[in-house]
C-alpha cells in the first residue's frame, strides 16, 4: 500500500499531505522535514527512486511542484510513477492547464480529486473518466445543497 | 464550482505577508475569528470557516480547536457542509484521538444514506482514519454494501474492507465470501477492489490462501481476466499508452504470484499467461515497462518453468540497456535479489552490470558495485577485478569504502596467487588508502609475513611506494613496517620477482626519516616509521649510529606515544643493547589484533624473568631441533620439534647468576670436548661481528667402520636464543648477543656402528676463546 503523498514547491512549502497510515502530529513534521531535505537535494537528472527507512519513496516534479509518494516495499515503483502521473492529468483535467497556485487557493478540492483516485492507500478508480464525471457530479450537489438532494445514479 | 471566497481572500492575505512574523500575525487574527464562529450556532459560512482552518494547519499551526466542529458539520444534512467536515476529520483527527469516536454514528448513518456521494464520503474517511473499534462496529454495514449496491460504491467499500482486514485481521473471514463473488464484475474500478481485497486475505491468513488456491476458478479467473485485457482491442475509457488498465494488471500479476508461490497447481495455470504477457507487452513507455516488471517478479517468485526464468532474467538484462535511468535501477534490484538463486542467469549479463558501474547516476552506480562484488567468481576474479579498480579509482567518494571493502573480501576469497592478491591490496592503498577498514593494516601485515617467499618482491615494491607518496596512511604503516622487518632483503640489492633496487642503508634510513618528519604522516604511522627505524638497527651495519641519534631526537618529541617508544629505544641502546635481538623477533606478536605495534620494552620483563628463572628456579629450555644427517659438523635445520625428550636432559644445569656484562672475544681455538669409542667432538669459536659468535662442532669417527644414522643435539639455556633464520647457511651459526657470561651447551651423539646403536651426552662448560670482561 501507499502510505503517504506529499506535493511541496521547489522552496520546500508544503501544497498537500495526505496520510493514509495513522501518525502523530509530530513525527509528520518530522517525514515532511526528511522528505523535503531529500528530494530538494537529488541532482536533476538521477532516479526518481529513493529508500527511506523501510519505504521506497517515489518523487517527481512537475513544474514548480514535487510530488513525493512513499510506497511499501512490495510495490511496483514504476507504476507508482504512473499514480504520481495519473493525478496530475487528474487534476490537468479538471482545473485546466493546472498550475501550482490552483492547487494552493483550491486546496480542498485537489483533496476532493484525491479521494475519488485513491483510497486506504490502494487506487480506487483506474479510469479517468469515471473519477472526473464522480468529482463534477459531488460539485454540482455541493452547488445545490440549499434545495433537494440529487439523486444522481452513474451507470455501473 | 465557484470558488470558496472568504477562503481565497485569506490565502492572498496570508501570502502576502511579508515575513514569518507578519504571516503568525494574520493567522492568529483569522484563527480568532475562526473560533469565534465556531462559536455561534448554525451560519451559511461554517464549511469555508473550517476550510479556512484546514489551509492554516497545512501550513504547520495547530488546529486542534477545529475538530468539534469537525463533528458538528460531519452531521449537518448539508452536502456542501458534510464534504468539507469529513475532510477536516480526515486531516484533524485520527484514531489516538477521542473525539474520532464521536463521528462513528455519523459515519454509520451516511453509510445507508440514499444519497451515493454521501455514501462515498464516509466510506472514504472510514478507510482512511477509522480505529480498530469503528471497524468493528461497522463491518457488516460494509459487508452488506459490498454484496448489494451499485458500481460505485462497491469499489469503495471493497477498499473499506481492505482497511478493515488491515486493522481487525480476524473480520477477514466475514469478507471472504462476498471477495470471492466481485471477481466476476465488469467494471474495473470494483475489479480493481476485489483483487486487492482478495491480496490482503491471502496475504493475512494462509488457510485464505489456500481455499482461494482450491476453489475451482480463482486462478484461472484471473488468468481469464488478464487475457481479456491483453489481447482485447482498444479501450478508451482504460488505455494507458496502448496498455490496458496497468493498474489493473499489476494488481493480478501480484495477486497471481501470491496464489502461485510454492504452488506447482498455480503456476503451471499462469504459465502460459506470463509468458504471453512477458512477450507481447509494449516496453517503450514506463507504463508498458511497470507491467513488465510486475511479470518478471512473478515469474521468478513462482514455480516456473526454466524457460520462462531465462525469458524474465533476459528482460531484466533488456532493462539494463534502457535509457530509461529508473528502468536500469530496477533491473539492478531485481537480479540482485536473484543473484543468489539464478546466479548463472544473471552471470550472462555481467557485462552489462559492469558497463553500468561507470554510470552517470549515483544510485544506478551503487547498484552496479553491489551487484558486480556479488558476480565475482573463481572464473572471473581477475577480469572483474580489474574492472573494479578501475571504478575504484574514480567512483563517487560515498561508494570508496563500500567498494574497497568489497575488492578486499572478493580478492581474500578468490585470490588466484599470493603475489596478485598482494598486488590488488597495495592497489587498493595507493588509491583510496584513506577509505579502507583499520583492520586492513594489520590483515595486510598477517598477510604478507605468510607469503613469505614474496618478502623480497613485497619490500621492493613498498619501499618503491614510499618514495612515490607518503599521503596514504594505511600504505605508509605497512610500507615502513616491511622495511623494518625485511629491510635486509632490500639491501642485499637482489630480487627475482622484480626489478630490484640499488640502496644504500642512508637512502633506506631518508625514506623512514622522510615519513617520521612529515606534516602528513599520523601519530600511528610516525610509530611505525619509529620502530622500523629501530629494527633496522639490527639488520645493517655500517648505519647504528644514525639510528641512535633519530631514535633520542624523538625522547623528546610533543606525541607521547612517540616519546615512550623513542625513549624505550634509547634505553635499549645504552642499558639493554644485548637485548636489541627482541626486535629481531617475529613481527606477528606486533601486530596481532591492533592496528599499532607495542613497544618492544613490553617483551623486556618477559625476558627479564628468563634471566631471573636462570637463577636458580625451574628452568624450562629451549633444545635445537636437528635431524640426522651421515656428514658431520653440520646441523641442518627442521622443523620436527624433538624438544621432549631432551628437557630431562637439561634437568640439573645450573647456570650462573646473570651478569650483564660484555663479551670480549679473541680468536678462535679448537678444543676437544668429547672422545668415545672413535668418535670425536671438537669445538671451536669464531667471533663474526661485534654481537655475533661463531660456534663449530666438528665430529669425525677414527673407527673402520662406517657410522650411520649419526645425530647430533645441542640444548642450550634459554636466553641464548638461537638464531635460526640462516637456514641455507653452510654452519648453523648460533648467535649469542652481549649477554651473561656463562654460557653453557648439552649436546647428545647418537649414532649407529656395527649394528649397534650409540648414544651420549656431553656438557660443555667453557668455550674457548671466550672470556668475561667488567663491564
Amino acid at each position: 500500500m501507499m502510505r503517504f503523498l506529499l506535493l511541496f514547491s521547489r522552496q520546500g512549502k508544503l501544497r498537500l499531505q495526505k496520510w493514509f497510515t495513522p501518525i502523530s502530529e509530530r513525527e509528520k513534521k518530522k517525514i515532511i522535514r526528511d522528505m523535503t531535505s531529500m528530494v530538494l537535494a537529488r541532482q536533476p537528472r538521477s532516479c526518481n527512486f529513493l529508500h527511506w527507512k523501510d519505504l521506497k519513496i517515489i518523487y517527481k516534479r512537475y513544474a514548480s511542484l514535487y510530488f513525493c509518494l512513499a510506497i511499501e516495499n512490495q510495490e511496483n515503483e514504476l507504476l507508482a510513477l504512473e499514480v504520481i502521473h495519473r493525478y496530475v492529468e487528474l487534476l490537468d483535467k479538471y482545473f485546466g492547464n493546472v498550475c501550482e497556485l490552483d492547487i494552493i487557493f483550491n486546496f480542498e478540492k485537489a483533496y476532493f480529486i484525491l479521494d475519488e483516485f485513491l483510497m486506504g492507500g490502494e487506487i480506487q478508480e483506474t479510469s479517468k473518466q469515471m473519477v472526473n464525471r464522480s468529482i463534477e457530479a459531488s460539485d454540482m450537489l455541493q452547488e445545490d445543497d440549499n434545495s433537494d438532494w440529487y439523486e444522481v445514479e452513474l451507470f455501473g | 464550482m465557484s470558488p470558496s471566497v472568504p477562503l481565497q481572500e485569506m490565502i492572498r492575505a496570508i501570502r502576502s505577508a511579508r515575513t514569518q512574523c507578519e504571516e503568525r500575525g494574520v493567522i492568529q487574527r483569522e484563527c480568532a475569528a475562526i473560533r469565534a464562529q465556531f462559536r455561534q450556532s448554525d451560519n451559511g459560512g461554517r464549511s469555508h470557516n473550517l476550510a479556512k482552518l484546514l489551509y492554516v494547519h497545512m501550513l504547520g499551526y495547530p488546529a486542534h480547536f477545529g475538530q468539534m466542529e469537525c463533528v458538528r458539520m460531519i452531521a449537518s444534512p448539508r452536502y456542501s457542509e458534510k464534504r468539507v467536515g469529513y475532510l477536516g476529520a480526515m486531516m484533524l483527527l485520527d484514531e489516538k484521538q477521542d473525539a474520532s469516536l464521536l463521528i462513528t454514528n455519523s459515519i454509520k448513518n451516511d453509510l445507508s444514506h440514499s444519497n451515493q456521494y454521501v455514501q462515498s464520503l464516509a466510506l472514504c474517511t472510514l478507510a482512511c482514519m477509522g480505529s480498530a473499534e469503528m471497524c468493528r462496529d461497522l463491518a457488516p454495514e460494509i459487508d452488506r454494501l459490498l454484496r448489494a449496491s451499485n458500481s460505485y460504491i462497491k469499489k469503495k467499500a471493497a477498499l473499506c474492507a481492505v482497511h478493515i482486514v488491515r486493522k481487525v485481521h480476524d473480520l477477514g473471514e466475514l469478507f471472504t465470501p462476498a471477495a470471492r463473488s466481485l471477481l466476476a464484475e465488469k467494471n474495473h474500478g470494483v475489479l480493481h477492489g476485489a483483487v486487492v481485497l482478495i491480496t490482503e486475505l491471502c496475504e493475512r491468513n494462509q488457510e485464505t490462501l489456500e481455499r482461494f488456491r482450491k476453489v475451482p476458478g480463482t486462478v484461472p479467473d484471473l488468468v481469464q481476466i488478464m487475457k481479456g485485457l491483453v489481447i482485447s482491442g482498444y479501450s478508451p475509457e482504460h488505455d494507458v499508452a496502448g496498455i490496458s488498465d496497468p493498474f489493473l494488471q499489476v494488481r493480478i500479476l501480484r495477486l497471481l504470484r501470491i496464489l502461485g508461490r510454492n504452488n506447482e497447481g498455480a503456476s503451471d495455470a499462469m504459465n502460459d499467461l506470463l509468458a504471453q504477457v512477458a512477450t507481447n507487452t509494449d516496453s517503450t513507455k514506463t507504463v508498458g515497462n511497470a507491467v513488465l516488471y510486475e511479470t518478471v517478479l512473478t515469474v521468478l517468485h513462482i514455480k516456473s518453468e526454466s524457460g520462462l526464468r531465462v525469458l524474465a532474467v533476459n528482460i531484466l538484462g533488456r532493462f539494463l540497456l534502457n535509457n530509461d535511468r529508473n528502468i536500469r535501477y530496477i533491473a539492478m534490484i531485481s537480479l540482485q535479489k536473484i543473484v543468489g538463486t539464478d546466479h548463472n542467469a544473471v552471470q550472462r549479463h555481467r557485462g552489462t552490470i559492469v558497463d553500468c558501474l561507470k554510470d552517470q547516476d549515483a544510485s544506478v552506480k551503487r547498484r552496479a558495485l553491489d551487484l558486480s562484488l556479488a558476480l565475482v567468481s573463481a572464473s572471473n576474479v581477475r577480469s572483474m577485478m580489474k574492472e573494479l579498480l578501475l571504478f575504484l579509482s574514480s567512483c563517487p567518494p560515498e561508494l570508496r569504502a563500500q567498494a574497497a571493502s568489497g575488492i578486499f573480501n572478493a580478492a581474500e576469497r578468490y585470490a588466484p596467487s599470493q603475489r596478485w592478491h598482494i598486488d590488488t591490496i597495495l592497489h587498493v592503498l595507493t588509491t583510496a588508502g584513506g577509505d579502507v577498514r583499520d583492520e586492513t593494516v594489520p590483515n595486510l601485515i598477517q598477510l604478507i609475513t605468510n607469503a613469505s617467499e614474496l618478502h623480497c618482491y613485497t619490500v621492493h615494491k613498498l619501499y618503491r611506494a614510499l618514495l612515490t607518496d607518503i599521503s596514504q596512511q594505511s600504505l605508509v604503516q605497512v610500507a615502513c613496517w616491511c622495511i623494518g622487518e625485511y629491510g635486509d632483503l632490500l639491501l642485499r640489492g637482489e630480487c627475482q620477482e622484480t626489478e630490484p633496487v640499488q640502496v644504500t642503508e642512508d637512502d633506506v634510513l631518508d625514506a623512514l626519516e622522510t615519513v617520521l618528519q612529515s606534516h602528513m604522516s599520523s601519530p600511528a604511522t610516525r610509530g611505525f616509521a619509529l620502530t622500523a627505524t629501530m629494527k633496522l638497527s639490527t639488520r645493517i651495519t655500517d648505519n647504528v649510529d644514525r639510528i641512535r641519534s633519530i631514535v633520542s631526537i624523538y625522547g623528546s618529541c610533543i606525541d607521547v606515544e612517540l616519546q615512550q617508544r623513542a625513549v624505550e629505544y634509547n634505553a635499549l641502546f645504552r642499558k639493554y643493547d644485548h637485548m636489541r635481538f627482541v626486535l629481531k623477533m617475529q613481527s606477528s606478536v606486533f601486530c596481532s589484533g591492533s592496528n599499532r605495534q607495542v613497544s618492544p620494552l613490553v617483551f623486556l620483563p618477559q625476558v627479564c624473568d628468563l634471566l631471573d628463572l636462570l637463577g636458580g628456579s625451574e628452568v624450562t629450555l629451549q633444545p635445537i631441533p636437528a635431524v640426522g644427517g651421515t656428514a658431520p659438523g653440520l646441523f641442518t635445520n627442521t622443523s620436527s620439534t624433538t624438544g621432549g625428550d631432551l628437557l630431562d636432559l637439561l634437568g640439573g644445569l645450573e647456570p650462573a647468576p646473570p651478569e650483564l656484562s660484555y663479551l670480549i672475544f679473541s680468536a678462535a681455538p679448537t678444543v676437544q670436548v668429547y672422545e668415545k669409542a672413535g668418535v670425536a667432538l671438537t669445538l671451536s669459536c669464531e667471533k663474526q661481528s661485534d654481537s655475533g659468535l661463531t660456534v663449530t662442532l666438528t665430529a669425525s669417527n677414527s673407527t673402520d667402520s662406517d657410522i650411520s644414522s649419526f645425530t647430533l643435539q645441542a640444548a642450550v639455556p634459554k636466553v641464548c636464543l638461537i638464531n635460526r633464520a640462516n637456514s641455507s647457511c653452510f654452519t648453523q651459526s648460533k648467535s649469542f648477543f652481549r649477554l651473561q657470561v656463562n654460557l653453557k651447551m648439552r649436546i647428545r651423539i647418537s649414532y649407529s656402528s656395527q649394528g649397534s646403536a650409540f648414544q651420549d651426552t656431553v656438557q660443555i662448560d667453557s668455550f674457548p676463546g671466550l672470556s668475561a670482561a667488567g663491564h
